[in-house]
Parts: C-alpha cells; sequence; structure tokens
C-alpha cells in the first residue's frame, strides 16, 4: 500500500508505456497509399504485357515474319505484305521536318527569355508559349490542314503539293514542339551557374559571346536532353499527322506527298470497326510495341542526360 | 521498466553517437538531465547541438537517413529501443523549434488539435485557456481565439507553440534555440516564462547566447566540435551552471564563456 | 618586349563583334516572335473558318410554307406539327412520334425536324470570314450565276444553338451537344481514377517511401510514363478496359443491357483510359505541391506527437491542396483535348443519343473535330473550327481557373 501511494505522489503522467501500439488506420492508410504508387508500375507492366502478347501473335500470324517486316518497303495488309518501311520513313520525314523547325526556333527563344529578355519581358512571353504548348493536337492538325497546306500549295505550285502531304504536318508539329524545347533549354541555360557568366564578362566578352560560347556550351547535355524529348514527343505525336500527312502507307521521301506515319496509321486503323484478333488488330499493338520501345528507349537517354548534368553544377 | 519513480534522471544518454549517412555529426555523449530543471546545451554554431536535442525525442529521424548508436533513455527505458513507438516517446518529450511554426489554423485549433489527436475528450475550452495561461499568452489572445495563429507576432507565436507542446502535458519541453529570433523583450518573456514552466516539466533547451544559458538555465552541457580536426561535436564539459561559468574545469570552456573563443 | 609583342597581336574589333551580337538579338527576337505569330495565326485560321457566307438551296422554299402570310419561323409549335403531319408520309410522322411523343417536344425541337425534314436545306458552297468580308459581292454574283435558286447567308456557325443541338449529320443543324457531354462524362471517369490515385501516389513518394531502390524505381517509372505516347494508351485501354474487361465497362456485369452501349466501347472505358493517360501528371504536380509544403509544418506536428498520417491529412493535405487541384486541373485539360488514344479505344462515329449513363457509347468535342475535319467538304470544315472554339473556350476557362486558384492560394508562409 504504501509503494501504491509513493508511486500516486511521483508520477506525473500516467503510467508510462512507450511501445508500439498497432495503429490499424494508419496501417491500412498507408496500404492504400503505397497501391497507389504501385499502379504505375502496374501500368507499364500491363502495356508491356499487352503490347508484347498480341505483338507475338502478329508475328506467329500466316504470312507475317519479322526479317520481311523490317526489310521490306510495302505495308499491305490486305494481301499479307507488313513491311515497316513506309511507315517508319513518313514518322522519320515528319520528325525530321519538325525538329528542323523546333530546334532552331526552340534554342533562339530559350536564349532570348534566359539571356536577353528582362524580367518583365520573359513574364509576358513564357504565358503565350504556354498556352502554345497547351492547344490539343488535334487543333494543330487543323491548322496544317486549313492553313499549312493551302500556304504551301501556294508556293511550291498545286500539281507539286498534294492536299495531304508529310511537309505540312511535320511543320506544324515543330510548332507544337517547339515551346517544349524552348523551355526545357531555358530551364538547362539557367541551371548554369551566374558565376561562369561573370567570368566571361570580366574578361570584356559581349553578351552574345558570353550567350553562346559560354552559356551554351556550359548547357550543352540540358539541351540534348531537350532536344531527345523533341524527337520522343514527335515520333508519337499522332493527331497532326492523322489529320494532315495523309492515309495510306507511302514509300517516299518527298514532303509533297501524303504518306502515312505509325501513329497515323494506327489511328486509321482503329477508326473503323476493328475485330478482336484479327490482323489488323494484332498489327497495332506491334506497332504500339515499337513507338513504346523507341520513344521510352529516347526518355530515357534524356533522362539519364539530365541527371549527369545536374551532378556538374550541384 | 514503467516505472519512472525510480530513474533521478529524465533523460540519460550512454556513449550515443548521431550520423547523417556516414557522417558522424555528434560523438559519445554521456548526459543526464535533472527533472524539473532547466539544462542549457551551449557551443558554437555547427557543433551538434541541435542534432543531439532532436534525439531526445527521436526527431532525427524524420531527417534523411539519420541514425544513432549508443542509447538515449526516458525514464530509464531506451527511446530506440525496436519496440518503441517513435510518436509516443514525442507525446511525453515534447518540442519548441527555432522559428515559431504555428499551424496555419486558429490560435484555438493549433491546441485543439493538437489535444485532439492525442483522444482528449474532455472540454476543449478549457484545456485552451489553461494551455494558454501557462504559456502567459492567454490575455493577449483571448479576444482572438479563432484567429489564425500567424497572426502573432513572433514571441505570441512561439509561446503559442509552447501552449500548444504543453497542452498535452509532456514530462520534458524541448527548446531548440527558441528566442533566437525574437527581439529583446520576447526573448526576456520566454525566459520568464521557462522558469514558471521548470515547476512543472523538465526543460533542457538548446542556445548560442551564453548570457541566456547563464540567466536562465540550472545546468549546462558544453559542446564543441573535437578537437582533431574532426568535423564531429561532442560535450566537453557538463555541470551546474554557476561552474561552468566561474570555475569550467575545461581549457576550452573557459575560452568560450569568457568570449576569447575564436 | 615578348609581352608587348602579344599586345601589338591583338586585332580587336570591337565595332565588328557589337554589330554581330546585335543581329543575333534581333534573330533571337525574331524567333520569339514567330511562336507568337504561329499562335495568332492559329487562332485567326479558326476564326476564319467559324463564320461566312453560306450558299443552300432548299428542297421546299420556305416562303411556301407560310399559312396565311405568317412565315415559318413564326408559326406556333401546333401549326408546325400539323405541316409534318400533312407533308411527312404517315410512317415516317409515326415513327418520329414514336421515338418521342411530339406533345413533348419543344416547339424548336419540332421546327428543327421542320427544316430537316421538308424544307431541307443542303449546303452548295461555303466562304470563309476573310472573303465573306472583302469580296462579298462577288461572291453574291457567283452564287446568282451558278446557284440561281440558293439563298446566300452570312452565318456564324458557332452559335448557343450549335452548342445545344445533337449530333447531326446535316451540316446546317448539325451541333455538339452529344460531344459536349460525352467530353464531361468521360472527364468524370478520368478525376474518378487519377485524382485519388495520382494523389495517394503523390503522398507515398513524398510522405512515406523510404529512400530505396524500389521507391526509386517507381519515381523513374512515373516520369518516363509521362513521356509515352498517347495513342499507346489507346492501345492498352483497348485491351484492358475495352476487352479484357468488357463486362465491367460493357454494364453486363451489372445486369445491364444497355441498347447503346457498345461492346465495352464506352464513356467509361474512354474516361478510365484518360485516367491512366493523365496519372503520371497528376502525380508529378501533386507531388511538387507537397513538397513546397515547408518542413517546419511537419516538424511542429511531429513535435506534439502527432502520426504520419495525422500529419499528413491535417497539414501537409490542405496546404498542398490548391497546389494538387491547380495541377489536377491542367491534367484534365490535357485530357480534355486528347483524340488519338479514344479514336484507338473506340468512339463512335455516329450517335444520336445523348450519354446517359458510364455504359454510355461516347464521342467527345475533339473526335468530333477530328472526324469533321477529315470530311472533305468545306461546310463540315467551318462545324471543325466552331467546334474547335467551343474547346479551346472550355480549355481556356479551366486553366483561368487553376490560375486563380494559385493566385487565391498563394504560399502563406
Amino acid at each position: 500500500m504504501a509503494e501504491l501511494t509513493l508511486k500516486k505522489v511521483e508520477t506525473k503522467a500516467p503510467a508510462m508505456n512507450l511501445r508500439r501500439k498497432p495503429r490499424w488506420g494508419e496501417m491500412i492508410i498507408q496500404g492504400l497509399l503505397f497501391f497507389s504508387g504501385f499502379f504505375s508500375i502496374l501500368i507499364t507492366l500491363g502495356i508491356v504485357y499487352e503490347l508484347g502478347k498480341e505483338a507475338l501473335l502478329f508475328f506467329q500470324m500466316p504470312g507475317v515474319d519479322l526479317l520481311a517486316t523490317v526489310t521490306t518497303t510495302e505495308w499491305k495488309p490486305h494481301v499479307n505484305k507488313f513491311g515497316i518501311w513506309p511507315l517508319l520513313t513518313s514518322t522519320m520525314m515528319t520528325t525530321f521536318i519538325a525538329m528542323l523547325i523546333a530546334i532552331p526556333l526552340g534554342m533562339s527563344v530559350a536564349i532570348y527569355l534566359s539571356e536577353y529578355a528582362t524580367p518583365r519581358v520573359r513574364s509576358t512571353l513564357k504565358p503565350i508559349l504556354e498556352v502554345l504548348a497547351g492547344i490539343p493536337t488535334i487543333v494543330y492538325g487543323y491548322f496544317a490542314l486549313t492553313f499549312m497546306t493551302p500556304i504551301l500549295r501556294e508556293i511550291f505550285g498545286r500539281d507539286v503539293v498534294q492536299i495531304y502531304n508529310t511537309g505540312s504536318a511535320g511543320l506544324v508539329m515543330g510548332i507544337l514542339i517547339l515551346p517544349l524545347i524552348s523551355s526545357m533549354t531555358e530551364d538547362a541555360l539557367s541551371a548554369v551557374p551566374r558565376s561562369l557568366r561573370e567570368a566571361a564578362y570580366g574578361v570584356g566578352a559581349t553578351k552574345l559571346e558570353v550567350a553562346v560560347q559560354i552559356v551554351v556550351p556550359a548547357a550543352l547535355s540540358g539541351i540534348a536532353a531537350a532536344i531527345i524529348v523533341g524527337i520522343s514527343r514527335a515520333i508519337g505525336e499522332t493527331m497532326i499527322v492523322a489529320v494532315a500527312a495523309g492515309a495510306g502507307p507511302n514509300f517516299t521521301f518527298s514532303p509533297f506527298v501524303g504518306a502515312e506515319t505509325i501513329t497515323g496509321h494506327i489511328v486509321r486503323i482503329s477508326g473503323g470497326d476493328l475485330s478482336y484478333d484479327s490482323i489488323d488488330y494484332n498489327s497495332i499493338f506491334a506497332l504500339g510495341l515499337f513507338l513504346f520501345i523507341i520513344t521510352l528507349t529516347l526518355n530515357i537517354i534524356s533522362q539519364a542526360i539530365v541527371r549527369r548534368f545536374r551532378e556538374v553544377y550541384e | 521498466m514503467n516505472n519512472n519513480s525510480d530513474h533521478k534522471y529524465v533523460i540519460e544518454t550512454h556513449d550515443l553517437d548521431i550520423y547523417y549517412g556516414t557522417f558522424k555529426a555528434v560523438t559519445d555523449v554521456n548526459l543526464q538531465v535533472e527533472r524539473n530543471a532547466i539544462t542549457a546545451i551551449i557551443g558554437p554554431s555547427g557543433c551538434g547541438k541541435s542534432t543531439l536535442l532532436r534525439a531526445f525525442n527521436r526527431m532525427n529521424e524524420l531527417y534523411a537517413n539519420s541514425s544513432i548508436r549508443g542509447d538515449v533513455c526516458f525514464n530509464g527505458q531506451d527511446i530506440y529501443a525496436r519496440e518503441v513507438d517513435p510518436v509516443e516517446v514525442r507525446y511525453r518529450v515534447g518540442m519548441v523549434f527555432q522559428k515559431p511554426n504555428p499551424f496555419p489554423k486558429s490560435i484555438y485549433e493549433n491546441i485543439a488539435w493538437t489535444a485532439r489527436i492525442h483522444g482528449y475528450k474532455g472540454k476543449m475550452d478549457e484545456i485552451v485557456e489553461s494551455s494558454l495561461h501557462q504559456a502567459a499568452l492567454w490575455d493577449e489572445v483571448k479576444d482572438k481565439l479563432h484567429q489564425s495563429g500567424l497572426s502573432l507576432s513572433g514571441g505570441q507565436q512561439q509561446r503559442l507553440c509552447i501552449a500548444r507542446a504543453i497542452s498535452i502535458q509532456p514530462e520534458v519541453i524541448l527548446m531548440d534555440e527558441p528566442a533566437s529570433a525574437l527581439d529583446p523583450i520576447a526573448t526576456l518573456k520566454i525566459e520568464e516564462l521557462m522558469q514558471e514552466l521548470k515547476k512543472n516539466y523538465t526543460i533542457v533547451i538548446v542556445t548560442h547566447n551564453m548570457q541566456q544559458a547563464a540567466r536562465a538555465s540550472d545546468y549546462t552541457a558544453m559542446m564543441m566540435l573535437s578537437r582533431d580536426g574532426e568535423r564531429s561535436g561532442t560535450v566537453i564539459e557538463f555541470d551546474e551552471t554557476t561552474r561552468i561559468f566561474t570555475n569550467p574545469k575545461d581549457k576550452r570552456t573557459e575560452d568560450y564563456v569568457t568570449g576569447r573563443f575564436g | 618586349m615578348k609581352e608587348q609583342a602579344v599586345v601589338q597581336g591583338f586585332a580587336n574589333d570591337l565595332e565588328g563583334r557589337k554589330r554581330k551580337g546585335v543581329i543575333w538579338h534581333v534573330f533571337f527576337q525574331i524567333s520569339t516572335v514567330v511562336g507568337i505569330i504561329a499562335l495568332i495565326a492559329l487562332l485567326l485560321n479558326v476564326i476564319d473558318g467559324a463564320f461566312g457566307y453560306v450558299a443552300y438551296e432548299a428542297r421546299v422554299d420556305p416562303d411556301t410554307l407560310a399559312v396565311n402570310g405568317t412565315p415559318i419561323e413564326d408559326q406556333s409549335k401546333e401549326q408546325l406539327v400539323a405541316l409534318l403531319q400533312s407533308s411527312l408520309s404517315s410512317g415516317a410522322y409515326n415513327k418520329l412520334d414514336k421515338e418521342k411523343p411530339f406533345a413533348d417536344r419543344s416547339r424548336e425541337e419540332v421546327y428543327q425536324l421542320v427544316v430537316e425534314r421538308i424544307i431541307r436545306p443542303k449546303v452548295v458552297q461555303v466562304w470563309k470570314l476573310w472573303p465573306s468580308l472583302t469580296q462579298a459581292d462577288q461572291i453574291r454574283a457567283t452564287v446568282e450565276q451558278d446557284h440561281p435558286g440558293a439563298e446566300l447567308d452570312f452565318v456564324s456557325w458557332l452559335t448557343t444553338d450549335f452548342v445545344t443541338r445533337p449530333q447531326s449529320s446535316e451540316p446546317l443543324t448539325a451541333g455538339v451537344r452529344t460531344a459536349i457531354l460525352g467530353s464531361l462524362w468521360t472527364i468524370l471517369f478520368t478525376i474518378l481514377l487519377a485524382f485519388p490515385i495520382g494523389v495517394g501516389a503523390a503522398i507515398y513518394l513524398e510522405e512515406y517511401a523510404a529512400e530505396n531502390w524500389f521507391n526509386r524505381i517507381i519515381q523513374t517509372n512515373i516520369n518516363n510514363l509521362a513521356g509515352v505516347p498517347s495513342i499507346v494508351y489507346g492501345i492498352l485501354g483497348l485491351a484492358i478496359f475495352v476487352r479484357a474487361l468488357e463486362a465491367f465497362t460493357s454494364g453486363k456485369m451489372f445486369g445491364i443491357v444497355n441498347l447503346t452501349s457498345a461492346n465495352g466501347r464506352t464513356v467509361l472505358s474512354a474516361g478510365f483510359t484518360l485516367g491512366l493517360l493523365v496519372l503520371p501528371i497528376v502525380i508529378i504536380n501533386a507531388q511538387e505541391a507537397i513538397r513546397a509544403v515547408p518542413r517546419s509544418l511537419r516538424n511542429a506536428s511531429f513535435g506534439v506527437g502527432a502520426t504520419k498520417w495525422q500529419t499528413v491529412w491535417s497539414h501537409v493535405l490542405p496546404n498542398a491542396m490548391p497546389g494538387i487541384l491547380t495541377g489536377t486541373i491542367l491534367a484534365i485539360s490535357r485530357a480534355i483535348g486528347e483524340t488519338a488514344p479514344l479514336v484507338v479505344v473506340g468512339a463512335s462515329t455516329a450517335i444520336s443519343f445523348d450519354p446517359s449513363s458510364p455504359f454510355s457509347k461516347f464521342t467527345t468535342l475533339p473526335i468530333q473535330i477530328y472526324q469533321w475535319t477529315s470530311r472533305p467538304q468545306d461546310e463540315f470544315r467551318s462545324l471543325a473550327a466552331a467546334s474547335i472554339l467551343v474547346l479551346l473556350v472550355l480549355l481556356l476557362s479551366l486553366n483561368a481557373s487553376a490560375v486563380l486558384l494559385r493566385n487565391r492560394f498563394s504560399r502563406r508562409f
């Protein structure tokens, strides 16, 4: 009894137990949160599994073989010809033309915004470029078909330029990708430490010399990453080419004639009523897998470059 | 184990090392914190005072890959033992931070929320009022309890944080340079408050202000980077405050408290 | 001596360097202007297509339908119904009545039927806004010469009627109500999937995930998913939602046999597909918002002995919410503009019914634009232009609300 009383006097807080109590609510919530995080892995697995499975079925179909696919230049599903080159060349054409526009313009815009523009000018111009990046691609498709194509036909002649052509699609795609490249490049430029610029100004360099000979080389890897992401985006871009580049695979290197890209082909094929396990159905999975692998590789390369770049300056 | 009356010291550390990753920030600390007293930890900046303080209620675990070796006992119980819940530790060992950090909620909610999460079922108004009274803030805020805690002045915010900490009646309150962001008058108020609080609570305070340690504390631990060029801090002397300031044993302590330290 | 020689070796053409600087400065500026010009050209081009002269021929001249001098536009609903009854075959009339009794139809609807079934205007030619403004006389002359019986009207393709009318194959009476409702239904399911999972994943990665290889993989994976072309998500949606989960997405599982649902090519499948597409964006934006909540706030909460979830729920989330919502709205506006994945999932080319359940067939605004743009006739291009304006206004208001949200709740710390 005496001991009990003593305890009561001296103990201020209730009897202490620091032991872990099971907190069921917390555990359930933590489980749900973990599942949410894990869900993204499921998406990737789903893409790899579903696309891989159907692509495999595609290559097992009679008349389809991998070697012919990568070596022949005719894609005609109805006569069992699946040479990927016509789709590939037009994808490369549109991407190339797009980058021809987007790289020089995007870099110029980035240099201007990062090195020349006053904060006020920058704060007005950046939102405008963001608007450009936020416009749905189908609107760009409309723009290519009803604006760019007539202009091209006006310039090069109506008999030279077809109504559907890869040139118009590529040019407009370049405008679409411009803001992407410029904003990533600008990030890379502004990560270059101020001290480097000051060092160059300190020995009497002009603004142009500092920008082009000091800052741009220092940010080169970031710029490279931006360009790679731009290419990846161009390869996967769909609606502009679906609307403006033309229907039907066409093995050509002319920017003035219609040719279907990989993405454009997938959209056209799936536009009708696609029946399961038909060769068309399986072919879009094979093409999708191809797209997925290419763009994923490009993105991983770009991220690796960015990571290395960070290590240098931080 | 649960019988805290057996223990003279509220907090004891034994050969405590604290790491951030592989970097050893604090080395070999043996310290005993006396009940219902104010223990100050002083020393030059960067010697690991705050790191040591945070180890007393496992706040250090919230910083990336921090770990300890040795042990920290709270009423004789190793708080880093596997079965111990850090949430329970922080319930008993509260903390007040360098920069006042009231929740961006009303003054009332700052305290009510804290009480509520610990299952307080009594009259909320009462606990709010008594906590604010104890923190000597009641008279200043009683008419604006439902305004945001962030609308108060810096000194008031810090006292609100103290009120919040004591609302759940911890045994120990850790204070990490609680007055360093405040003006002298607000600082004085905090110091007076500490004297009042030590009747009911044990206080450990980190400060870089020697006058504050001399004025306000009962015991003082002197920390310093260990001699041989290492960047790891340790307690070089620990004694009653009066002896630290009048008759230090260690030459480095003497240099520091007399202002001769670089 | 030696140094002197080196100094003499300089031929500093400062003037030349400055000139070069100015030239490039102008070049950089022009590049920026090109971007802005492109944006303006794009908008003007859309506006150009959405207004202008239309020449059309009516099968039945509306003037002949006037009763006692009351032109057809001013006749009452009863008069119009009587007109339908007398002009259409009884079979056709009864069929219309069966679809929706005339008693239930509004005057506007009946009037539209009269236009569609009796007057039956047929567009012979359309002009864009610019020629309509600058060459009006010439256009009038052309019409008189080539289509003597045709009416020439200056129309705005974008009208309130256009927004509220259902889909139709007749350009003059077509509208985008079906498509707008389809977009809204689709987005509802996109949000239902992407918001909870996205915010949950962001909380997990920012507040719970330990620094280890597994969580690094999750993070890298999310960054990579954000760069996967949208059409790949469409193919995934086709395989998973339309095919594998058909019983669920077509509503069969719930005993719903909906005549308008098409084997899992439903609003639900479309919404979920877009949900997967924007999920990485939602996660990345939410992570940023959560990271912006100051550490001191978490310390305060942990310091009074709160658990992790108490801290997250009471302090981190409320303070990150404006940022999370802003990011989600931006992700949603991306979803609203998406076309390609929905084509692959199987948007319907023509539906006459508004979507009314998760298991309805769907079309959306961008799909509608795509279909109209793909038609070679100019009048459909005009419809596409008008629907682009509707889409842009929708996106603009969404973005404006995101900006407002951001400004309204901008940092309180």
